[in-house]
């Protein structure tokens, strides 16, 4: 085992039949619940989705200070804006095929140009989401964010980071887009894991590790998995939880790429312009090594169960471990 | 006089537009009127203090007259008059669509069509938990209303008994490509707001007095915002403008510019003669 001591993990990490199993878009309920609870600014909106992006609790909790939209995300969009410009911290939440999918340019002007502490919450995004099919399978969003000025963008990797990652929102000040998925997912880390905006994580480090394992949602996890199977074959493997996708901590990935001399980028995104994309710009400029990208390949997805659409999409611990064996073989 | 400084922010308008070689003219124009209305007595606002959190809120949606908004916020002495000349120059806080926290006395950002109404919805709702009751005005254009999230944001805003919120609609009926009737038809534009749950008032927007009343009578319905229906002469005040939508963002030729403030020259006299 090469767990790093900082990462405060569930002891009982690979067992995945002891571990609670909750989807991260719980985490956004139970954080954005606490947030509203430390700062009566805090707002919440939603477009007809409130139970489905977990918004009830605080609705119930605060109904003076939730705002439903019916199904209209420009609108919510910028209703959210005015209410930032006017002191308030609103939270909007919809599936991400539709915010930022639909009113992307809405949140472009009104939001990251307009600087309003607009908090955009982005549910059901990857192939997870399962049955629904393609249309509700957002692939593209972290691209989507990620190329706008003044936006933060995090992906947690659990739906406990993800209540930290919406506290951290509450927090901050400025623009910010977190991504949550639909399908349960294993809750490995703690509360006691640290989680600092724009500070990546090294969760596991073998000793001379011969190749980087980066990821951000719920494949850090399927990454843990990989590391493990590597480790069987004598592949020494370091795991980073890239949660901050932007601002992307150029230090400790760039420490890590030159360290490891290959790397893997894992999401559930297109491996264009998301993560992958984002490690590649870094390594381009500052150390140029293989890496290899786990993702979708340039296609849309379709319905399935998470599992088989996970399999059949190659990104699961197996396509991971794969992947670092191709980057290793190009070193 | 009202009248007056309307005619003066036109000047300032076409000064600024023509140094500035490109930018809109036939809406701001259009609008001086109902902008010497607000800036010079309608609104509740300190020039000094921008900031100040008890002001009413002026957003403008159609932010591309933003030309008339620099001229009223300089004459109403938010910055010095002669930065209106820097307006759309490299490093100037007059961008050529208006951005907020460039320029002292923009609530918001806006230039992309539809977005602002719904941003003034949010503004009223702030308001409203705040225990605050300073009013929120939504300047819109009406080609900008074939958006739909205008009619979002006029749904959201009857849903949430927003009367604390006033929109003003110019309605000139220009846009880029033609007439509004021609390119996509808006009418009937009091029965669609009507519908949804709104409630209307049509007025002349070169009628101030029209204007100031309708202003009135919005802060006096219950739980319904007030949409201002206002019928505009785009150009108004240059014989040559009116009425043609291709002064909707044409740039002046050689002498254009000089005699277009000749003709507001002869306007002012007009007004003052007819007070006199």
């Amino acid at each position: 085992m090469s767990l790093t001591p900082s990462s405060k993990l569930i002891g009982t990490l690979f067992q995945p039949d002891t571990l609670a199993m909750k989807p991260t878009r719980d985490g956004y309920g139970t954080g954005l619940v606490e947030a509203g609870q430390a700062d009566a600014n805090v707002v919440a909106l939603c477009a007809d989705l409130a139970e489905s992006t977990r918004s009830d609790g605080f609705a119930t909790a605060f109904p003076s200070r939730f705002f439903e939209c019916g199904v209209a995300e420009q609108n919510m969009a910028c209703v959210a804006a005015g209410l930032a410009v006017a002191g308030k911290i609103p939270f909007i939440a919809s599936y991400a095929a539709f915010s930022p999918g639909r009113n992307w340019e809405q949140i472009r002007t009104t939001i990251a140009y307009n600087d309003a502490n607009v908090k955009v919450m982005g549910h059901h995004a990857g192939i997870s989401v399962g049955p629904d099919g393609a249309t509700h399978q957002m692939t593209e969003d972290i691209a989507l964010m990620r190329a706008m000025p003044n936006m933060t963008v995090v992906v947690p990797c659990d739906a406990e980071e993800a209540r930290k990652a919406v506290r951290a929102a509450a927090h901050a000040v400025g623009p910010w887009y977190i991504r949550f998925a639909r399908e349960k997912s294993p809750v490995f880390t703690s509360f006691a894991t640290p989680f600092v905006p724009g500070k990546a994580q090294i969760f596991w480090e073998a000793h001379k590790p011969q190749v980087a394992l980066i990821a951000c949602g719920t494949t850090v996890y399927a990454c843990l998995e990989a590391a493990r199977l590597l480790e069987r074959e004598g592949i020494a493997s370091t795991v980073v939880n890239c949660h901050t996708v932007k601002p992307l901590d150029d230090r400790k990935i760039g420490e890590v790429l030159r360290k490891c001399g290959a790397a893997v980028t894992a999401e559930e995104h297109q491996v264009i312009g998301g993560l992958g994309g984002a490690v590649a710009e870094l390594a381009a400029r500052t150390c140029p090594v293989p890496i290899e990208f786990v993702g979708m390949q340039g296609s849309f997805g379709e319905s399935g169960t998470p599992g088989e659409l996970m399999a059949k999409y190659g990104m699961d611990a197996v396509a991971v471990a794969r992947a670092a064996k191709k980057a290793l073989s190009r070193k | 006089m009202l009248e007056e400084t309307a005619t003066d922010l036109r000047r300032s308008v076409i000064e600024t537009v023509s140094h500035a070689g490109s930018g809109h003219i036939a809406g701001p124009l259009g609008m001086a009127d109902i902008f010497s209305a607000l800036y010079f007595h309608a609104l509740k606002h300190n020039p000094k203090r921008p900031n100040w959190p008890l002001r009413d809120r002026l957003v403008l949606s159609n932010g591309h007259i933003c030309p008339i908004q620099y001229a009223a916020l300089a004459h109403a002495g938010y910055f010095p008059k002669k930065e209106l000349m820097t307006l759309r120059q490299l490093g100037t806080r007059l961008q050529g669509h208006p951005h907020r926290g460039a320029l002292p006395g923009v609530e918001t950002t806006s230039g992309p069509l539809g977005s602002g109404l719904s941003q003034a919805c949010g503004m009223a709702l702030a308001a409203r938990l705040d225990g605050a009751r300073h009013r929120v005005y939504c300047l819109m254009s009406d080609g900008e209303h074939q958006e739909g999230n205008v009619w979002e944001a006029a749904m959201f805003a009857a849903r949430h008994r927003l009367s604390s919120l006033t929109a003003i609609i110019d309605r000139n009926n220009i846009q880029i490509d033609g007439m509004t009737e021609d390119v996509m038809p808006l009418e009937s534009l009091r029965a669609k707001y009507e519908s949804f749950n709104w409630h209307v008032l049509e007025i002349d927007g070169h009628n101030i007095e029209q204007f100031v009343d309708a202003l009135h009578e919005a802060r006096a319905i219950y739980e319904r915002p007030t949409a201002i229906i206002a019928h505009t002469i785009p150009g108004k005040g240059v014989d040559f403008m009116e009425f043609d939508y291709h002064w909707h963002s044409k740039p002046f030729k050689p002498g254009e510019a000089a005699k277009a403030i000749a003709e507001l020259r002869t306007l002012k006299k007009t007004i003052v003669s007819e007070h006199e």
